[in-house]
């Protein structure tokens, strides 16, 4: 029963790595490189909704209002300002600039806050669960979150597969110069990319920030653990980027039951097995890029 | 001028060596030379700063390799860099002294990158990136388990406490300058093989190198297993002079970062680079590490503004067409026309 209840844990974990996952995939597809500040751009989201409640109080869950436009416009201003110069100054840049944007936000974090675990607390919904057997107990919250969680993924994925803006970006990720010929405005379609997935990855760092707690430097843990997902599922669909995010999560509860202290390591393995015997991942049927 | 007087006229000699690369092949020598004697000279404290600024060398030299020349940016360099501290650890607690498990040290990771090479390269750009970094967290949580080297908490190094902290300190410097020399000529011979002119072809176009038959695999796989060599041997020299290994400090990705900017700064896919790279660093970091995060906060910054606006780092701007290499890497052209051309 104990490994029943790991496995189910980690399907409600799973979901959360999958949300973190979704803007990764969705950058990469459409520029052809990870944002190494994916991560930090989570913990920075669960920072502002801290010190929207420190100020203002309440509940924590009115400042995804907040957080989430916030995102998205920060995502904006990063792809006109930077991001676009860095993919036109050369092949490695951006990956350098957005290793280089990690350590500044990590270091402004900690210069700001501290190296301190916080958490938000949301209360009763902290700690409340459902009995389901004996040995089974869902954890109210990390159910609420797995829920949302798959539910935004599905809604991003028909955001993709039926509007327009989703044809822009699928049509870009496909083959930009093409696009780009038929007069889609390139620009414009990254920053759109960028925004979605600074907006996703933001509510993915406040429902972290909810569920456990986060340090100035967890957003390097957070960007592992989207990575993994994305390919251990494979690239190409969000459905496999889910499906990656639910095995890597089973893997981390899965090994933290065998060893309390191993969890981390057990996912990382997972992510070493895939990549050893089927690197396209696990859906796709693509190479990695 | 007719096509036909052209090979009248053009009585080209190929060389190596220009005036500078002489030059500067000699003060090479010279500095090298005053170095190894520079223990009967100056004090402890300059001595034992010296080593530190030498790991930081190398370790900028070894990302270079893999990076500027390879095209595969790593932030998983740390795995070497841990692995090859931890193996001096390891041999010390079973009777090797320190300083001679150095060398085994380096080349344990050297061997072990290969298989390890073979994982990572099957991802590419920024998924390899991150890659390493898994591979690297990999081993530092396997490290961390290991009771019997001091498991979460670390260990230190005490094989080397029947010397003077004099003596200890003056031949760990010998250790660190050796080192650095090897890893520079290994740089520099590798770069002037065929290995090198392959590898400096997939740096300018990977297409085109595998192309004209290049086997791009292979070669990055030497620079990739160079790369890894060379960091091992900063994971030596800063147990030896730290005496002390931890694990979160060993393989944290600070290190990737402070590669990274020694040779974004320095100038990357060049040979003078890193070695620029690193003085910045150094001089930055005696000035601003009392700051704490800020020097974090200005280290990243300051990689992100010359990635945009000063691409070719210091060394490339000085040098944009690699006319005054400091290093004789590449075949010179002396046309006797008093045209001057290269390779």
């Amino acid at each position: 029963m104990v490994w029943t209840n790991a496995v189910v844990q980690g399907l409600l974990l799973g979901g959360l790595y999958a949300l973190f996952s979704v803007g990764l995939s969705l950058m990469f597809g459409v520029m052809r490189f990870v944002n190494l500040a994916h991560g930090d751009f989570s913990v920075l989201a669960a920072y502002a909704a801290y010190v929207l409640v420190e100020h203002a109080g309440g509940t924590p869950l009115w400042t995804f209002a907040a957080v989430i436009p916030l995102a998205a416009a920060v995502g904006f201003v990063l792809q006109r300002f930077i991001l676009d110069r860095a993919l036109a100054a050369g092949d490695l840049s951006p990956l350098l600039v957005t290793f280089g944007l990690s350590i500044v936000i990590q270091s402004a974090l900690q210069q700001g806050f501290g190296a301190n675990n916080l958490s938000l607390f949301l209360g009763p919904l902290s700690y409340q669960s459902w009995k389901i057997t004996n040995t089974l107990y869902l954890g109210r919250l990390e159910v609420i979150v797995f829920v949302v969680a798959v539910a935004l993924i599905s809604g991003l994925q028909l955001f993709l597969a039926r509007t327009q803006p989703g044809r822009l970006l699928r049509a870009t990720a496909d083959n930009p110069r093409a696009a780009a010929l038929s007069g889609v405005n390139p620009r414009r379609v990254r920053a759109l990319a960028t925004a979605i997935a600074l907006a996703t990855v933001a509510i993915g760092g406040l429902f972290l920030a909810m569920r456990t707690s986060f340090t100035p430097t967890s957003g390097s843990n957070d960007l592992i653990f989207a990575f993994e997902a994305v390919i251990i599922g494979g690239l190409g669909s969000l459905w496999g980027t889910l499906l990656g995010g639910l095995i890597l999560g089973v893997a981390q509860t899965v090994g933290s039951q065998i060893n309390p202290a191993d969890g981390v390591l057990a996912g990382h393995l997972v992510f070493l097995a895939v990549l050893a015997y089927r690197p396209q991942g696990i859906l796709s049927q693509r190479s990695l890029a | 001028m007719s096509v036909l007087e052209a090979p009248a006229r053009t009585a080209a000699t190929v060389n190596r060596y220009s005036r500078i690369s002489l030059g500067a092949l000699w003060s090479g020598v010279a500095v090298a030379a005053l170095l190894v004697v520079a223990p009967a000279f100056i004090g402890e404290s300059s001595i034992n700063q010296l080593t530190q600024f030498f790991s930081f060398l190398i370790l900028a030299i070894g990302w270079n390799v893999l990076a500027g020349y390879g095209g595969m940016v790593s932030i998983g360099q740390q795995a070497y860099l841990g692995v090859a501290s931890y193996a001096v650890l390891y041999l010390s607690l079973h009777g090797v002294l320190s300083w001679w498990a150095a060398p085994i040290a380096i080349a344990f990771c050297g061997v072990l990158s290969i298989p390890i090479s073979y994982l990572a390269f099957r991802l590419r750009g920024s998924f390899f990136a991150i890659g390493t970094w898994v591979i690297a967290e990999v081993c530092l949580l396997v490290v961390a388990q290991i009771e019997s080297l001091g498991g979460g908490a670390g260990a230190s190094l005490n094989d080397l406490n029947r010397f003077s902290p004099h003596t200890a300190g003056d031949v760990t410097y010998w250790v660190g300058l050796a080192i650095v020399i090897a890893s520079l000529v290994s740089v520099a011979l590798l770069l002037r093989s065929r290995v090198g002119l392959a590898l400096m072809s997939i740096r300018d176009d990977e297409l085109a190198a595998e192309a004209t038959g290049v086997n791009v695999t292979r070669i990055k796989r030497i620079a990739y297993v160079l790369s890894a060599t060379i960091c091992a041997g900063a994971g030596v020299l800063l147990i030896l002079s730290n005496l002390e290994v931890q694990p979160n400090s060993s393989f944290s990705v600070q290190y990737s970062a402070f590669m990274i900017f020694m040779v974004l700064v320095g100038g990357m896919g060049t040979f003078e680079g890193p070695i620029i790279g690193a003085i910045v660093f150094y001089a930055l970091q005696q000035w601003l590490a009392a700051n704490g995060a800020w020097y974090l906060i200005i280290l990243g910054a300051v990689a992100i503004a010359v990635t945009l606006w000063l691409p070719r780092g210091v060394w490339g701007t000085v040098d944009p067409h690699n006319r005054r290499s400091l290093v004789p890497l590449r075949h010179r052209v002396t046309v006797a026309s008093h045209l001057e051309s290269e390779e």
